[in-house]
This record gives C-alpha cells, sequence and structure tokens, in this order.
C-alpha cells in the first residue's frame, strides 16, 4: 500500500540541467517516478530544489536534458498541478470563485464536493483574506485537487503554518492522496514532513541527487516507529553532512556528472 | 445611535463655522461688502433657483465635468492598459506622455481659446487634458504592479489571455485605477472652475463672473460654495465605487 501502484512511469528526468546565468542550479539530474508515488525533495535551501518543482510544473524550462510526462515532452504541463507556499488565492474573489478558477460553468457540484472534502463548505462564500492560513492552504489544496491532476506538486505548503496544523494537513493529503490516487511530489525543508509522507524520499545537494530513500511503512505512520526514526535521522545525516552514508541503499548518484 | 453620531462628526466644524459666520455677519463684524451672511447667500440661491439660471448653470458645468472626464479618463485608462500590458507601447509611448504630462494643462488656456474660442470644446479639451494623466498613470502602475505570482499562479490554473486580464491582472489593478479616478475628479473641477471664469458664456464660473460686474457678492460666494459641494459630491460617488468594487479588501471595510 505505500509502495507505489505498478511499475508505470508518470514523469522521467533524464540528464537535467538548469543555469542561471553563470549559477548552475541543477547539475545532470535523472530521476523516474512511478504512477501513484509520493515522492519528497528535501535539501537545504538554495539547493534548486523548488527550481525541479516549477521545472517539472512547466513554469521553467531545462537548460539541458529532457523532462517526459507519461513519455512526452513537458511544456505548459496541463497534466500537473501546482500549490504553492503562500498559497496565492485571488484576493478578491470568494472561496467557492477561487477553487472555481480555470474551470468551466457548471462545475458548482465538484467545487462543493471538493471544499466539503477539506472541511470549509461553510467558508465557501468568504474571502480569503479573513481565513486562517491553514483555512488558505486548504483551499489552495482544493483549487489544486478540482483539476483532478495526474501529477500533484506542492512546493513547501506547509512551510508557514504551524506543528498542529501542520500535522493536520498531513493527514488530509495523505487520505485525499489514497483516495484521489494521483501522483505527488513535495519539495519540503522538513524531514519528519517528508517521511511522514512519502514513500520514497531525495535529497538534494549542490544541484544532485545526493541521496534516494525508500520509506517503506504502512500509512498513516506512527513517528515513534524505529523505522521512521532511523529514516529521519539517516536523512537530516546527510543533509547537513555530519555521517558518511554508506552507499548501499537505493540508486544513488555521487559527485560525477 | 453610535453610528449616526459617527456620521454627524465630520459636518461637526463646517458647521459650526457656518454659524459662527453668520453671527459675525449678523453683528456686523464682517462687512456684507466683504463677504455676504450665509443667509443672504441662501437666499440669492433660492432667488437663482426660482429664475431656473441655477440650474442651467449646474447642469451646463456637470455635463462638461461629466464628458470631459469620460473622454479624458477613457482615453487614459485604454493607454494606461495597452502600455501596462505590453512593454513595446510603453517604450513607443511613455516617454511622450511624461513629456506632456509636465506642461501644466491650464498653461494651455490660451492656445485653447485660439483653437476653439470659448465654445464646448474648449472647456471639454481642458477637462480631458487634466483627467487624463491621473487615470493614466494610475492604470499603468496598477497593471505594473499586480502581484507576479498571482498571474502564475493563474497561469498554472489554465487562465490566458482575456481571462486572465480579467480573473487576475484587471482586480489586480483596480484599487490603484480608483485612486485615478478620485484623483481625476478633483481635477476636473479645478480645470472647469478656471476654464469657466476665463472663457465662458455659460456654467457657474461664468455665472460668478458675471456677477462680480454687478458686484453681486452673493452669487459669487454662492458659485465657490458650489464647486465645493460638487466636488465633494463626485468624491463622494467615487468613494461609493471603492467600496463597492474592492470589497473584498479589508482596508475599504467600513
Amino acid at each position: 500500500m505505500a509502495a507505489s501502484k505498478g511499475n508505470e512511469t508518470v514523469l522521467e528526468l533524464s540528464g537535467i540541467q538548469k543555469s542561471f546565468g553563470s549559477l548552475h542550479v541543477l547539475k545532470n539530474m535523472d530521476l523516474k517516478v512511478n504512477k501513484g508515488d509520493f515522492i519528497a525533495i528535501v535539501g537545504k535551501s538554495g539547493c534548486g530544489k523548488s527550481t525541479l518543482l516549477r521545472m517539472i510544473a512547466g513554469l521553467e524550462s531545462p537548460t539541458a536534458g529532457g523532462l517526459y510526462m507519461n513519455g512526452k515532452p513537458v511544456k505548459g504541463n496541463s497534466l500537473a498541478k501546482i500549490m504553492f507556499q503562500d498559497g496565492r488565492l485571488l484576493p478578491w474573489k470568494t472561496v467557492e470563485q477561487n477553487v472555481g478558477l480555470g474551470l468551466k460553468k457548471g462545475s458548482h457540484d465538484k467545487i462543493a464536493s471538493l471544499l466539503k472534502r477539506v472541511g470549509l463548505m461553510e467558508r465557501a462564500k468568504d474571502w480569503p483574506g479573513v481565513l486562517s492560513g491553514g483555512q488558505r492552504q486548504r483551499v489552495a489544496l482544493a483549487r489544486a485537487l478540482v483539476h483532478e491532476p495526474e501529477l500533484l506538486l506542492l512546493d513547501e505548503p506547509l512551510g508557514a503554518l504551524d506543528a498542529l496544523t501542520r500535522i493536520e494537513m498531513h493527514q488530509l493529503i495523505e487520505e485525499l492522496w489514497k483516495e484521489k490516487q494521483f501522483t505527488a511530489i513535495l519539495v519540503t525543508h522538513d524531514v519528519e514532513e517528508a517521511v511522514a509522507l512519502a514513500n520514497r524520499v531525495i535529497v538534494i545537494e549542490e544541484g544532485r541527487i545526493a541521496l534516494h530513500q525508500s520509506i517503506n511503512l504502512p500509512y498513516p505512520r506512527q513517528r515513534e516507529h524505529p523505522i521512521f526514526i532511523k529514516s529521519v535521522s539517516r536523512i537530516l545525516h546527510q543533509i547537513l553532512g555530519t555521517e558518511k552514508v554508506s552507499p548501499n541503499q537505493e540508486p544513488r548518484k555521487l559527485l560525477e556528472g | 445611535m453610535k453610528k449616526r453620531m459617527n456620521s454627524f462628526i465630520p459636518w461637526m466644524v463646517p458647521l459650526l463655522l457656518l454659524v459662527s459666520w453668520q453671527i459675525f455677519s449678523s453683528l456686523g463684524w464682517i462687512s456684507s461688502r466683504i463677504l455676504p451672511s450665509p443667509i443672504d447667500i441662501f437666499k440669492a440661491a433660492i432667488e437663482l433657483g426660482q429664475s431656473g439660471q441655477l440650474f442651467h448653470h449646474i447642469g451646463v458645468s456637470t455635463k462638461r465635468a461629466f464628458w470631459g472626464f469620460l473622454i479624458g479618463g477613457g482615453i487614459g485608462f485604454a493607454l494606461g492598459l495597452w502600455n501596462g500590458l505590453s512593454k513595446v507601447a510603453e517604450t513607443l509611448f511613455d516617454t511622450s506622455i511624461q513629456m506632456i504630462r509636465n506642461i501644466p494643462h491650464l498653461a494651455l488656456i490660451p492656445i485653447v481659446i485660439l483653437w476653439f474660442g470659448i465654445g464646448e470644446e474648449a472647456k471639454l479639451f481642458l477637462v480631458a487634458l487634466g483627467t487624463f494623466f491621473p487615470i493614466y498613470l494610475n492604470t499603468f502602475h496598477g497593471i505594473r504592479s499586480v502581484d507576479a505570482s498571482l498571474i502564475e499562479m493563474g497561469k498554472v490554473y489554465g487562465l490566458k489571455g482575456i481571462s486572465l486580464f480579467r480573473h487576475v491582472i484587471f482586480p489586480g489593478a483596480l484599487s490603484s485605477i480608483l485612486v485615478g479616478v478620485r484623483y481625476a475628479l478633483g481635477i476636473t473641477w479645478v480645470t472647469l472652475i478656471v476654464a469657466e471664469t476665463i472663457a465662458a458664456n455659460s456654467g457657474i464660473g461664468y455665472m460668478a463672473m458675471n456677477a462680480r460686474e454687478f458686484m453681486q457678492l452673493d452669487v459669487v460666494v454662492l458659485s465657490i460654495i458650489l464647486y465645493a459641494f460638487l466636488g465633494k459630491l463626485s468624491d463622494y460617488t467615487a468613494k461609493l465605487a471603492e467600496r463597492r468594487f474592492l470589497k473584498w479588501n479589508t482596508n475599504y471595510q467600513r
């Protein structure tokens, strides 16, 4: 249940590079994402993880390398929807208008059912300005999911929330992921969040994949479980550079390329 | 009760001024040859109202303000949109517009009289020119300052072209545009006052100048008060529009 459903590749990155002027953000990156995967990308700030996500969303194009969605090159990725860190709700539209953004007329039932699912049905007519941070991110989540994306991209969506709200959101995202069976890629700097949600955690360092760790734990995950704790500490050590990691885990890129 | 008090407070100072003005006039401390008393001005208003002259002049002035504002504001809005949305248009037009903007439009009165005489065109031209710039500038600035991350979000969610403009860019620019509208309405009346006193044969400014010839000081002061009143009225209308269109913004909620 935790592992990917089948081995159908949804997204493939091969030899991806991205430079901004003389700054090389991503250096030769390969990654395969299977249908139903929940991938978490962690790394220090400035390591290129958000750039990678924006590239998958079609908001940036790679300097070199290929990016394929269901085997086709990505150009303005309409099969993926991105949920931003700051929510980016339109302040002049009500909650339900925000969720319905870009939908055809007559999608009212779809909007209502998702709003109900994220627990904001009674706030449908409110302005985003009066919602709390957590509620705003729920609206943003509903807005992303109403399009029934094949791939949901989460760009540090919970970074600005308090710890309790974050745990509630983890549960909600996990439930929706199981329910709607989409593939998800989460960029985060919170290692526990990554281990709580993802079946594969990728650590990016200096524009390369430094660690690729599978998490084989059933959902919902117990944070006290020894494997959970071990995984978190292993990833943290990798990020902080406090321990040499033995290279016996999964495909792992060393500093070549 | 408290709400009624609150809406009364802004009017306390004008009312107090009015009452003391009347008292000082009645006591003879202010000569009626310098400043007529409020009651005299009120009487003059009734007299002119009964003869129909008052409403004729108010009507003429309001019509000029309306059309001048509509033409100047309309062109300013259109150019502001165009230059705000297109880098090419901005490069082409903005420098020229900024050059013209630095000429006070009232400085053009002599040449406008030579061009149009004292006909309606002269007043419309001046009002349009005066209202053009604040609306142009604020529309342009409003469009340019729409949050780029919201535009990006709109594109991710499938908005483009007209729908992106309608749902994201225009509402994002609207508060700035409405500031321009309020500012332009103020300029409309200032322009009209000057233009009508110098070159007109109807309108409130003309009424004032005409009264000056006959030493009707009460009518002169009445005209000045009318301008203040009409200016306030149009500002109030713009404020209502702000409240209506920006009701999502907590800064504009009552």
